[in-house]
């Protein structure tokens, strides 16, 4: 679904990931990890055209990056940002409805088939009940449904998610990864989300793409944890991954 | 919710007519409403008292029309566009470009010598001013198209404006009193000094501008949640802002140059509209900020009359309390 060919990203003299070929199969979830400013939010950003590449290409169900209009972009690739969005006077369903943007006319004028799609993307996420709230209104678990929802409504094969569980608590963290799970499996989905949750991604991801810089792995979850590559990068001074128990701990 | 749009959209409308026909008979003389509709429907009229109604106080009435939708639909884009609640059209530089142009011409002209040129005059102060916020507005436009983010446009288009008012200011140093005086009087603005003829481009530069901003009603709402969301979304940025600074300059430069800067009604009147409909959608916004900026500058120009006072101080003595209430009241607007 997502399909990278020599593809290398940086910024200025720096590069971050370098010749990367791989693909990122269909109906999956794959975590994206890695230590900070190693290029996680690059590659998201260069997958949704927002950010530029050095080399290599993108391919995007089947089709080079280059060759989508910015309307057809958006029909296949939705992302959810860190941004935090909190509108006063916004309710749910108008942000979810905004997700209909890439289908809608001129003026955004949403057809009874619109708001089908609005109200099935709210109850996939769990959030039937918040359509006529305000954001401003509430928690940070609960808005970054409502933007999972939104991406949803713009009912793409593939859907990006900047550390979505940043601002979450403990549970919500792993509600929110149980609930994109369903969404790869269920909706056959590809979703790729960057994380510092690397036992919430070995728990609930099909795949793990980890970024050793300049090099990116994407191996199936259980292939990483046997790769040696995790520990290899998150083994510090004072903490050590354990293969067998998939667990971190401090020396 | 629909419905209480409907109404609400109902009653503005009314309170425009309403106050547009005070409008009409108030002033130095007071005039009735029959013979207000005598004189505009072409009736028995005192002829004095109909040429007052059409020749000055139908003038400025549309003048106030044309103004106060254009400010405030100017402050609306402006606002969306920075994501900044405090933003309004003379954050971009158009205040302080149009006050280069005018004070260039009325201060700086005679001290060179060239207060008797005839380009000069025939320019006039209008041209003048829209010269100066247009030059500014390209500037601002310009470097936008090369740097991403909008904050710095933000800060580049104040550190304009600063800079401006020192050149002002310096010219204002050296000038006469005369000439001092008319730039004064400028500053103060009014919506009385259009004529016949300039009326006629001010209404289409301001319609054009209503236009395109009409036509950026969904780019608008897809900016609510930012650059990155609204560009994933579909969104062409570069010819977003292109149409909104084009707009703005429609919009808030040709009011500034022909009723001088008219303050406060550009960064008020959107928070007005948020707060009567309770709604973020631009498509409730945009008519809602227009038909309250209507409402609130004949309300100014009727209150400016009956005090015999300059339109944008009544301006800023009704906008600052709206502006201070939504900033104490919400932190987190827009």
């Amino acid at each position: 679904m997502i399909r990278f060919e020599n593809l290398t990203l940086g910024y200025g003299s720096r590069t971050l990931i370098d010749n990367l070929s791989t693909s990122i199969k269909a109906g999956e979830l794959t975590a994206l990890v890695g230590r900070n400013g190693t290029g996680k939010s690059t590659l998201l950003r260069a997958i949704t055209g927002l950010g530029d590449r050095i080399k290599g290409n993108i391919y995007l169900a089947g089709k080079p990056i280059d060759s989508l209009t910015t309307a057809e972009l958006a029909q296949t690739v939705a992302f959810v940002t860190t941004d935090k969005v909190r509108i006063a006077n916004l309710r749910c369903r108008d942000v979810v409805a905004l997700g209909r943007a890439p289908y809608t006319n001129w003026i955004g004028r949403m057809q009874v088939q619109d708001e089908e799609i609005v109200m099935h993307s709210m109850a996939l996420v769990g959030m039937s009940d918040y359509a006529d709230k305000t954001m401003d209104r509430m928690s940070d678990g609960e808005c970054q449904r409502i933007m999972i929802a939104r991406a949803l409504a713009q009912q793409t094969p593939i859907i990006l998610l900047d550390e979505p569980t940043a601002f979450l608590d403990m549970p919500n963290r792993y509600e929110l990864c149980t609930l994109l799970q369903h969404l790869a499996h269920q909706e056959k989905k590809s979703i790729l989300f960057s994380t510092h949750e690397l036992d919430i991604a070995l728990a609930l991801c099909d795949s793990i793409a980890l970024i050793s810089p300049p090099q990116l792995h994407l191996l199936p979850t259980e292939q990483m944890v046997s790769s040696g590559h995790i520990e290899r990068l998150f083994t510090s001074g004072i903490v050590n991954f354990n293969p067998t128990t998939r667990s971190v701990s401090i020396k | 919710m629909q419905n209480r749009n409907k109404i609400l959209f109902l009653l503005l409308t009314i309170l425009i007519v309403v106050l547009f026909a005070i409008d009409m008979m108030v002033g130095s003389v007071g005039i009735s409403v029959g013979e207000v509709w005598a004189a505009v429907t072409g009736g028995e009229c005192d002829p004095i008292k109909a040429k007052i109604i059409i020749d000055i106080r139908l003038m400025k009435a549309i003048v106030a029309i044309l103004a106060g939708a254009a400010l405030s639909v100017s402050g609306l884009q402006m606002q969306t566009l920075f994501r900044n609640p405090l933003a309004g059209p003379y954050v971009l530089g158009v205040s302080s470009g149009a006050s280069l142009g005018v004070a260039l011409f009325i201060l700086g002209a005679p001290l060179v010598g060239l207060s008797s040129s005839p380009i000069l005059s025939s320019l006039g102060v209008a041209g003048a001013a829209w010269i100066g916020s247009a030059a500014v507005l390209a500037l601002v436009a310009t470097v936008s198209r090369h740097i991403k983010d909008i904050m710095v446009i933000l800060i580049l288009g104040m550190m304009i404006g600063s800079a401006v008012s020192a050149i002002v200011q310096i010219l204002q140093y050296m000038s006469h009193e005369e000439a001092l005086k008319g730039f004064v009087v400028w500053t103060m603005g009014s919506l009385g000094d259009v004529t016949i003829s300039q009326l006629w481009l001010v209404a289409l530069a301001i319609i054009s501008g209503l236009i395109i901003s009409i036509a950026v009603i969904k780019p608008m709402n897809l900016m609510l949640l930012g650059e990155a969301y609204a560009r994933t979304m579909g969104l062409n940025i570069q010819r977003t802002r292109s149409l909104i600074l084009l707009s703005t300059t429609l919009l808030a430069g040709t009011t500034t140059a022909f009723c001088g800067p008219v303050g406060f009604i550009g960064l008020a009147i959107p928070h007005l509209a948020r707060i009567i409909f309770q709604n973020a959608d631009h498509r409730v916004l945009l008519p809602a900020s227009m038909l309250s900026g209507v409402i609130s500058l004949l309300l100014c120009d009727i209150v400016s009359k009956l005090l015999t006072l300059p339109v944008n101080t009544v301006t800023a003595l009704l906008g600052i309390p709206i502006v201070v209430w939504v900033v104490v009241r919400n932190k987190n607007i827009v």
